[in-house]
């Protein structure tokens, strides 16, 4: 008797929560898994998905979770719906598509009182293409400011959703949670696939847990996937024997078996991060031979590189270690090893983002305790030489001498802008200057939706953070890329104390190459501490100087105090700051806080 | 007014007598820990007590005192000093008992300098002529400030008037008087702390302490500094302070011979020296310090914790470390580098077991005489004028 253990198919539900940032997916969920019961109140916290400690610190989702929940409807029968709560920043939009993948429809969450932004037009369109069916959920009406007229209408006509059927609810305040259960039965299809037929089951996710070991995240589409069956994962070519079945209810559960439509986890004998890829096709190896792979995921493209070093040389082979783990967290996140001569071994890492970059280098640090040096972000530029190769470049420490190169192309992007009228003068000119071309204006209400192209490297810098700040936070913003353009782009080098800084070069627009310059020299001015002698710090392209600052020298730093015979207390001064001098990396003489790597790229107020 | 300058002793405090550890010379300091009230800048060892049983801490520190001296049989003790807390508060009886306790349980050499750390109200003064008379050679006197307003913003008890009246007396009670300064206060300017700093030149002492004052955490001032309610001057304000203040006192002869001490020459807390010049020393009283032999001694902070371990197990001693000798070369290293003397390799040597060559970074020695900041002679390395005014930096880049 195959699938007993399994559910019947036309009870479960497969959906995301899918949403722009903080509209509140994590603490719809909440309520979800606290009306089935999968937690009782006692052991609720809130957003008690964003279990990483980083993701509890910044009270964002950073990974996309699954829970099975069990769902007595009006109709007497009891659902299982399993529920994918994803993020919401652009830098983790990968993570969305995946959850996107493995589900038939999604619950599109929109805040009332701030409507439609940028990335739930992403994220809607992305639905969309999954050709999933959409229960928009407009949340938070318990806020004063709450519109949720106003905000099916912008629903309707930005997106051209239909909202006749839209819940109205809020997560916080526990109102409407029933209704979007119902929804959830209702309006969803069930998943569809045959239990008689040779197993077949999509790679969702996998992970670390330094408990089980390597965790795979699956979705059954065929067949019945069994404790002991042995799997071939297509494409990584090897095959492996099911230890452990189970589901998140959010608590661990192992059951014997997953049937079609079902989502749940297995654990196998897996050590190597190489052995698993995340969009493979599981299939039981006996039937290998035949089986044709389910389409798998788009492959994601680095969008932001920088170099990770460790402070401390001897930490090389637990960065190296620390670094697959990791990876296997999030496959989005690249790395391959790099030699620089003013850090010594490190990796040349390639994120999403800015904040992918901030979240992975942090996480490193905390999660495996490493002391890190993180150097300046470079997007990708394409190199065209004379001889008529060309080349990608990572990293500018790589660049070809000057004469060799015909041309270089950097990647553009485009950027869509959700911003309230009253700042969209603001938004146009930070666009502008960032050679922005504008495509498009147009009005959903009182915000403006603006489309411009952009070069990458404009962007990923500081440009969320502008764009945030000249807004007072209304502005929001989602963009992809739309391939690579020739640039007028020079090499510029950051001499600290006369001595060029590898890790601080960078790649920038002529146009914009002084006011850059004048903007680093002045940061690193700020984070470099006073010495004890002078340090001259200058931008400079090739050999001429373009922007110079100069640290005058530290004149006084002595405590004045005899503490008696109190010598023990300065001696563990001294060994403190001895202990501070291996977060320093020497330059010349020279030493730079491991701070001013990432802190001079984020630029304050310019401009 | 003006104080007449003691004679200079006779020994040369440079080559102090003790070179070795658990060998002769040795400085002895008690800790008297009650104030009147909490000054806000303040984080020593000290305490407000409504009352005082005097007989009961007599008999304490009496016993404290002879455990160590148990401890460091045959020794000559060259020097005694009372600080605080206000040890002008002890009764003369205590600080006789005390000293003549030093005298019975070690040999006190005939010189010896006996410092007592006074404040400087009228209540205090009444009893200089018994301090003297128990034994007391040196005072040194908190005066702080010379006006009555920055004395309020200190939160002092004692106006300036008060203050100076003090320091008459003392001047004319004991042999050494030499007064302490708070400077660098919130507010004061280069041309308000020059006339200031002129005056207390002019009341001739020949010792003076001058402290930049120093946020401490966990006080009043940490407090109002971290809500942004005080504003002390900032690195090029403190550093002109502090290079005006090495010039005048160096002009009326009294230059600096550690970062925050000036003297005639001759006139150097002596006491204070066997800090700077790593010798061995004794601290008994709640909280007190001692190094003895490579032994670093910490005694209970909290009073009467203090007391009831002294009534208990006859001293009290919260801890005693052996000290290795590359912590006593840090320490070595971080004290005498204060001295404008600097520090004797020699000595250093004896001292500590390492020779000093081995302990600091040869790359900073280089860059540091290069910069004019540190001078490295055959027998003595020593920090410069400039050097002293930054000599947290360089010990964090000397120190390996
Ligand atoms: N007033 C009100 N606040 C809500 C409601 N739902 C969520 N919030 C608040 O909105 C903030 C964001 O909620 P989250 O659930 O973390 O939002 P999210 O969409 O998961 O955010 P990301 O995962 O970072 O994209 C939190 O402070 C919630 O307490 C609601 O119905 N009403
Ligand atoms: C042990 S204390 C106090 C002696 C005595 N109780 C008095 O207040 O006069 C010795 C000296 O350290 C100085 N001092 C204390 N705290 C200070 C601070 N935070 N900054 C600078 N100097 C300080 C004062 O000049 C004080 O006189
Ligand atoms: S400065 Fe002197 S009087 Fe004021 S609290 Fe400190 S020790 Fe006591
Ligand atoms: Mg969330």
């Amino acid at each position: 008797m195959p699938a007993a253990m399994t559910t019947d198919i036309n009870l479960i539900r497969n959906f995301s929560i899918i949403a722009h940032i903080d509209h509140g997916k994590s603490t719809l969920a909440d309520r979800l898994i606290q009306r089935c019961g999968g937690l009782s109140d006692r052991e609720m916290v809130e957003q008690v998905l964003d279990n990483m400690e980083i993701e509890r610190e910044r009270g964002i989702t950073i990974k996309a979770q699954t829970v099975r929940l069990e769902y007595k409807a009006k109709d007497g029968k009891t659902y299982v719906l399993n529920l994918m709560d994803t993020p919401g920043h652009v830098d983790f939009a990968y993570e969305v598509s995946r959850s996107l993948a493995a589900c038939e429809g999604s619950l599109l969450v929109v805040d009332a009182s701030q409507g439609v932004e940028a990335q739930t037009l992403a994220n809607v369109y992305q639905a969309i293409e999954h050709d999933h069916v959409i229960v928009p959920v407009i949340n938070k009406i318990d806020l004063p400011a709450a519109d949720p007229d106003r905000v099916k209408l912008q629903i309707e006509d930005v997106i051209g959703l239909d909202t006749s059927q839209a819940v109205l609810a809020s997560a916080k305040s526990g109102i409407g949670i029933d209704d979007v259960l119902e929804a959830l039965v209702t309006q969803l299809p069930a998943p569809k696939g045959d239990a008689s037929k040779p197993l077949k089951a999509m790679l969702v996710d996998s992970w670390y847990d330094p408990y089980l070991g390597v965790i795979l995240l699956v979705r059954v589409v065929e067949g019945v996937l069994k404790k002991g069956m042995s799997l071939r994962m297509l494409a990584a070519g090897n095959d492996q024997t099911v230890e452990r079945v189970g589901v998140f209810r959010p608590k661990i559960d192992y059951i014997g078996e997953l049937g079609p439509g079902e989502v749940g986890f297995i654990t196998a004998q897996i050590k190597e991060v190489a052995q698993t890829r995340v969009g493979d096709t599981l299939v039981e190896t006996k039937h290998a031979k035949d089986a044709v792979p389910l389409p798998g995921f788009k492959e994601v493209q680095s969008v932001v590189f920088c170099g990770l070093f460790p402070v401390d040389a001897a930490d090389f082979e637990k960065l190296r270690e620390s670094m697959a783990k990791l990876r296997l967290n999030d496959a989005s996140f690249t790395y391959e090893m790099e030699t620089s001569a003013a850090l010594g071994f490190g990796f040349r890492c390639g994120f999403l983002g800015l904040l992918h970059l901030e979240i992975i280098q942090e996480r490193l640090s905390r999660e495996y305790d490493l002391d890190l040096i993180t150097t300046a972000p470079s997007v990708v530029y394409h190199i065209h030489l004379t001889d008529g190769t060309s080349m990608e470049l990572h990293n500018p420490a790589d660049m070809p001498e000057v004469v060799r190169i015909d041309h270089i192309e950097e990647p553009w992007i485009e950027a869509t802008i959700f911003v309230p009228d009253e700042y969209l003068g603001a938004v146009l000119k930070l666009c502008q200057d960032r050679r922005g071309i504008q495509k498009n204006l147009s009005y959903a209400g009182t915000r403006a939706m603006v489309v411009y192209e952009l070069p990458l490297n404009e962007v990923v810098f500081d440009f969320y953070d502008r764009l945030k700040s000249i807004s007072r936070g209304y502005a929001s913003f989602d963009y992809h890329q739309i391939g690579h353009r020739e640039g007028d782009l020079v090499k510029m080098n950051l001499l600290v104390n006369e001595e060029p800084v590898d890790a601080l070069s960078m790649i920038v627009h002529r146009g914009q190459a002084e006011a850059r310059g004048r903007h680093m020299c002045e940061r690193m001015k700020d984070l470099i501490p006073r010495h004890l002698f002078k340090i001259p710090i200058q931008a400079a392209i090739g050999g001429k100087v373009i922007a110079r600052e100069t640290i005058s020298a530290m004149r006084k730093d002595v405590t004045a105090k005899c503490y008696g015979g109190d010598i023990t207390r300065k001696r563990k001064l001294l060994e403190k700051q001895k202990e501070g001098k291996k977060r320093m990396r020497t330059f010349g003489k020279v030493e730079i806080p491991q701070e001013a790597f990432i802190a001079a790229l984020k630029m304050g107020d310019e401009k | 007014m003006a104080c007449p300058t003691a004679p200079a002793p006779s020994s040369n405090w440079s080559m102090p007598a003790s070179d070795l550890p658990g060998v002769d010379g040795l400085a002895v300091y008690v800790h008297w820990p009650f104030c009147l009230s909490k000054c806000p800048y303040c984080d020593f060892n000290s305490h407000v007590r409504e009352s005082v049983d005097q007989v009961r801490w007599r008999t304490a520190l009496l016993a404290d005192l002879a455990h160590e001296a148990m401890l460091t049989p045959a020794r000559t003790v060259t020097s005694i000093f009372f600080g605080g807390g206000t040890p002008s508060l002890m009764p003369p009886e205590t600080v006789a008992a005390i000293i003549e306790g030093v005298a019975r349980h070690w040999r006190l050499a005939p010189d010896a300098e006996i410092t007592l750390e006074a404040n400087p109200s009228s209540v205090e003064a009444a009893r200089f002529r018994a301090f003297a008379g128990a034994g007391v050679n040196r005072v040194s006197l908190g005066v702080q400030a010379l006006d009555d307003a920055s004395l309020v913003q200190l939160g002092r008890r004692h106006d300036a008037a008060e203050a100076l009246a003090a320091l008459e007396l003392a001047c004319g009670t004991f042999d050494r008087v030499s007064f302490d300064l708070i400077y660098a206060r919130p507010g004061q300017t280069l041309a308000g702390w020059r006339s200031e700093l002129a005056r207390a030149l002019g009341f001739g002492t020949g010792h003076l302490s001058l402290y930049q004052l120093t946020i401490e955490p966990q006080t009043r001032f940490a407090e109002l500094y971290r809500r942004g309610d005080l504003v002390l001057p900032d690195e090029d304000l403190a550093a002109d302070l502090y290079a005006l203040t090495q010039e005048m006192t160096a002009a009326a002869g009294l230059p600096a011979y550690e970062i925050s001490n000036h003297a005639r020459p001759g006139a150097e807390s002596r006491h204070n020296l066997a800090y700077w010049t790593y010798g061995d020393y004794v601290g008994i009283g709640p909280g007190a310090h001692g190094r003895r032999g490579r032994q670093a001694t910490v005694r209970l902070k909290k009073p009467e914790a203090w007391c009831e371990s002294v009534e208990a197990h006859g001293h009290g001693l919260e801890s005693e470390t052996p000290l290795d000798p590359e912590a006593c070369a840090d320490e070595a290293l971080l004290m005498g580098l204060r001295l404008a003397a600097g520090i004797d390799k020699a000595r250093f040597r004896r001292r500590t077991g390492r020779a000093l060559e081995t302990v600091v970074d040869p790359a900073a020695v280089r860059d540091f005489t290069d910069l004019g900041l540190l001078i490295d002679d055959p027998d003595t390395l020593r920090a410069t004028p400039a050097g002293l005014a930054v000599l947290n930096s360089l010990l964090a880049r000397l120190a390996r």
